[in-house]
């Protein structure tokens, strides 16, 4: 509707894919690419081999897959369950006092991930609460950093949703409980799923917080393929991330499944 | 991160008003908050105290002396704000120019491409940098001219992997501009650039300002990208932080560090809210 001449069309895709295509389909090829390799000096990788996949699904990769998807499913059910809880709270509120909340759940987005994972390592290396070298510090600092987003959409969903239903339903003589059951929670269930993917999606690739804190026996992927990066193994680590990606994509998949009769509005 | 840049839309009912008493409503707040302030607010508050806490003992301002007067801080700061500011520049030139592209000229599977950029969104940075070290690393396709070990690679990175932020609530925008508009400076005859400049553009704006300033402090904030390249030259904020606290275990030097990327960070992001609530108004 901007340009009309086909001639001026063609160009302006062409300008489109020669930016589009090398700057974000390109990373993605190249890593899945070199996961099958063993060399990359030429214009395509050489020595295809599947032994990076073979050594990615068993042993310490499959331990970490293990890790990073028990850490990335606690940490979303609770940034999930608590971002809702003050959401849904925060919704009864007067509009200074929900300012105020929204701002200090948002807060964990601005301060950096790096600086999270520090405050929880000083907060908590010491009694009475010492969760330092545990499994539960690196699932703390993940709640934390998630819950914001959960909030976040949560919170949006709210404002959009219609009051008639759930006045209609109290105006039939429902307690508050049972309307929030019945009717608030079924009607946000399609932004909750959304809600809970993102979270998912954002801990199964966290690192900058992990890297702080994370104990000898409870190493997630992104951890592992930072090692294998370091100490040169560029080509196992790509294997290892083409199996972060999939994991990541294969929760969210079966997560947009998750239908419900509200999904319609 | 999908929602954090697309505004709410209000729907205009009747006012919600709940039959409980306003104390009691308050009180159901109570529940998260605690645990926010238990876990995220005295956590922070301890790093802010242990950023006046020097090593040999004592209250002083020892350790923010010692920092500032270090020539690493001081470069990991410039290093990190430039970095920032022109990330932040080239994602919004690169985002508007896309995003009016799947927007205006519509390709064969936009709606394929508008996905991709989804699927994108849920993936680490870290991954861009690693697809770069094929690249351009010591044996990369392109061949070894130590690119990635400058704050260059560092900035390639950091735009590949923000531009499709700004490309987000850019789109939103688009799709809610009248396409009545365009025709009717069309059939004035405004040739493309000129509708750009003066019709589209002054309807991105607000949607620009928010993507940008969100990509601002994500640029501030990140860590994953310079961790991966691996170049000792690029140190910035968060990279100081992790170094100081894990590498030298000199935890006040890294507390006050992090002190000072959290005002950065949280004084934009709170310009960030303003903005963007402005344009939502």
């Amino acid at each position: 509707m901007l340009v009309h001449s086909r001639r001026a069309k063609w160009a302006v895709w062409a300008v489109f894919l020669v930016l589009f295509l090398p700057l974000f389909a390109l990373p993605l090829l190249v890593v899945l690419g070199a996961s099958f390799a063993t060399h990359w000096s030429g214009v395509l990788p050489s020595g295809l081999t599947t032994g990076h996949y073979r050594a990615a699904t068993r042993g310490e990769a499959l331990q970490a897959l293990t890790t990073s998807l028990v850490t990335a499913v606690t940490a979303s059910l609770l940034a999930l369950a608590t971002g809702t809880w003050a959401a849904l709270a925060g919704a009864a509120l007067k509009k200074r006092h929900r300012r105020l909340l929204d701002a200090l759940f948002v807060l964990p987005v601005a301060v950096p991930s790096v600086v999270v994972g520090l405050s929880v390592l000083v907060a908590f290396s010491k009694p009475p609460m010492l969760l330092n070298g545990t499994r539960w510090i690196v699932i703390l600092a993940h709640t934390v950093l998630v819950t914001a987003f959960a909030h976040q959409s949560v919170s949006a969903a709210i404002t959009r949703l219609d009051p008639a239903y759930e006045q209609a339903a109290a105006s039939l003589g429902a307690r508050p409980a049972y309307v929030l059951w019945r009717v608030r929670l079924p009607l946000l269930l399609p932004s909750l799923t959304a809600a809970a993917g993102l979270c998912f999606a954002l801990s199964m690739g966290e690192l900058s917080a992990t890297m702080m804190l994370y104990p000898p026996d409870w190493t997630p992927l992104p951890v592992l393929i930072y090692a294998a990066t370091d100490r040169g193994a560029l080509f196992a680590g790509s294997a290892i991330a083409v199996v972060l990606m999939a994991a990541t994509l294969l929760v969210l998949f079966a997560v947009s499944r998750v239908r419900t009769r509200a999904s319609y509005r | 991160m999908a929602e954090a840049v697309r505004k709410p839309r209000v729907v205009r009912g009747w006012p919600r008003s709940s039959p409980r008493p306003f104390g009691a409503r308050l009180l159901w707040v109570l529940p998260p908050v605690a645990l926010l302030a238990l876990f995220f607010l005295y956590p922070l508050a301890l790093v802010v105290q242990q950023s006046f806490r020097p090593d040999s003992g004592g209250t002083s301002l020892q350790p923010y002396a010692d920092v500032f007067a270090s020539e690493a801080f001081r470069h990991a700061l410039w290093t990190t704000v430039w970095l920032a500011l022109a990330s932040t520049g080239g994602c919004l030139v690169l985002g508007f120019l896309l995003a009016l592209v799947i927007a205006f000229v519509p390709l064969p599977g936009a709606k394929g491409v508008a996905r991709f950029i989804d699927v994108y969104l849920s993936f680490p940075s870290f991954l861009i940098t690693l697809a770069l070290l094929f690249i351009y690393g010591t044996t990369g396709i392109i061949g070894s001219f130590q690119f990635l070990t400058t704050p260059w690679g560092v900035l390639l990175a950091e735009v590949t992997y923000f531009t499709p932020f700004v490309m987000r609530p850019l789109l939103a925008a688009f799709s809610q501009l009248d396409t009545a508009q365009l025709e009717a400076a069309s059939s004035l005859g405004a040739r493309a650039p000129r509708i750009v400049r003066q019709v589209i553009l002054p309807e991105a704006l607000p949607a620009l300002a928010a993507g940008g300033s969100l990509v601002l402090v994500l640029c501030l904030n990140e860590f994953g990208i310079v961790l991966f390249t691996g170049a000792k030259g690029v140190t910035t904020l968060p990279m100081l932080v992790y170094s100081k606290a894990i590498l030298e275990s000199d935890y006040p030097g890294a507390c006050v560090v992090a002190v000072v990327n959290v005002l950065i960070s949280v004084g934009l992001y709170g310009l960030y809210r303003v903005v963007s609530r402005r344009a939502g108004a």
